[in-house]
């Protein structure tokens, strides 16, 4: 398997040790695997790897409780996507960071301090609406991160960006066309899908913000500026929103840090559900 | 309603209002072989039909094709009509191929 190009670190930490934006100095935990730069392509990969564990983690906790079984089968259908998707990202993680730890290990033994998902993927799942505002407001961004992953230097990522892409597009599609059928549904659809969006919308700012990490990744041809790719999400979303007859939520307080180990108390909690059973029976299979 | 001659299924159900509408679902599995009926799905719009019908009925075949059709569009026979529409092929053999002796030699039919 070819692993990324980048050595971890040689001659980049002064300059990953500065901050780009200003956000991450100093607030980077002191872990011994990830919380520091000491090998970007690594922590950048946990990143994409995090965002599709933890939110297909959530989606999950659907099965079983859909509004139908449609929908049941749907909503597990994107969680096991975004599962498998994680999966082949941690694997590749593991190899980029050449310490042995295998996807299983990187899921099941790090602690919610050492997961680098954005904040707005760990939330509750709520009601039917949040789960499907935040996961429409999540697709569209992640649509556009894979397309550019599909032309990424490294060819692993690149691969598993392509085949993620078509899976995302899907995703995208269906959630867009849910959002439409709340927002331009019943009252009651209507108002609990424009307060999911009001909820949920102020964690959408972090998919956006870019730092050192970020900028090593672009650097080596292996990552997006996601600044870079904030009007085109809006478009997608504005339009969609529109034709729900919802309102976009004005720009404000935007919380931030899941990129950094900062999380919610929503994180810990989820993960000593999803991570009890690897770590009661360390390598069980069945 | 057994002696309508045909019926719409589905049409004027007694479903609650609750309830999305009924699609029938057609699956295909290769270029050029028939659309099949695969089941049905509850939907509340056409875009949302394909949709259901993709995850319930597509996702791990090898469907290369879908259709779905409001069920209430699909005109059916009744069951009561089975005799008079189906049973006449039955007592006239001659209607079938196997009546026909394939003469020897003849190769590719």
């Amino acid at each position: 398997m070819t692993t990324g190009k980048r050595e971890a670190g040689d001659g980049k930490r002064d300059k990953v040790g500065s901050s780009v934006d200003g956000w991450v100095a100093g607030a980077r935990p002191a872990t011994a695997t990830s919380g520091t730069a000491e090998n970007p392509f690594f922590e950048y990969l946990l990143r994409l790897a995090d965002d599709r564990l933890v939110l297909g983690h959530r989606l999950s906790e659907w099965c079983g409780h859909a509004p139908i079984l449609e929908e049941d089968i749907a909503l597990a259908n994107i969680a096991l996507d975004l599962i498998g998707q994680a999966s082949l990202l941690l694997k590749l993680a593991g190899e980029i960071e050449g310490k042995g730890r295998s996807e299983d290990t990187l899921a099941y033994f790090r602690d919610a301090i050492e997961f680098r998902n954005a904040q707005l993927v760990e939330l509750p799942n709520g009601d039917f609406a949040v789960t499907i505002v935040r996961q429409f407001l999540f697709d569209a961004w992640d649509v556009l991160v894979l397309e550019r992953l599909t032309a990424a230097s490294n060819q692993s990522l690149a691969g598993i960006a392509a085949k993620a892409l078509k899976e995302a597009k899907y995703h995208l599609r269906h959630t867009a066309e849910w959002v439409r059928m709340l927002g331009d549904g019943t009252a009651e659809s209507h108002a609990r899908a424009q307060r999911a969006l009001d909820d949920l919308w102020p964690y959408t700012a972090e998919l956006f913000l870019r730092d050192a990490i970020d900028a090593e990744a672009v650097a080596s041809g292996s990552g997006v500026d996601v600044e870079s790719l904030r009007p085109r999400w809006r478009q997608t979303v504005d339009q969609v929103i529109g034709e729900a007859t919802l309102t976009v939520p004005k720009d404000g307080f935007a919380p931030r840090g899941g990129r950094a180990g900062r999380h919610t108390e929503h994180l810990g909690r989820m993960l000593a559900d999803m991570q009890s059973l690897a770590r009661a029976h360390p390598g069980a299979a069945w | 309603m057994a002696n309508d001659t045909v019926s719409a299924i589905g049409g004027a159900t007694s479903a609650a209002e609750t309830q999305w509408d009924l699609w029938e679902v057609f699956t295909q599995e290769g270029e050029g072989a028939p659309h099949e009926h695969a089941g049905s799905v509850h939907a509340a719009t056409a875009e949302h039909a394909m949709q259901n019908a993709r995850d319930v009925y597509a996702r791990r075949g090898k469907v290369v094709s879908l259709w779905v059709v409001p069920t209430g569009a699909i005109i059916a026979s009744a069951p009561g009509d089975a005799g008079p529409l189906f049973d006449p092929g039955n007592d006239k053999a001659y209607r079938h191929p196997q009546f026909y002796k394939t003469p020897r030699g003849v190769r590719g039919l």
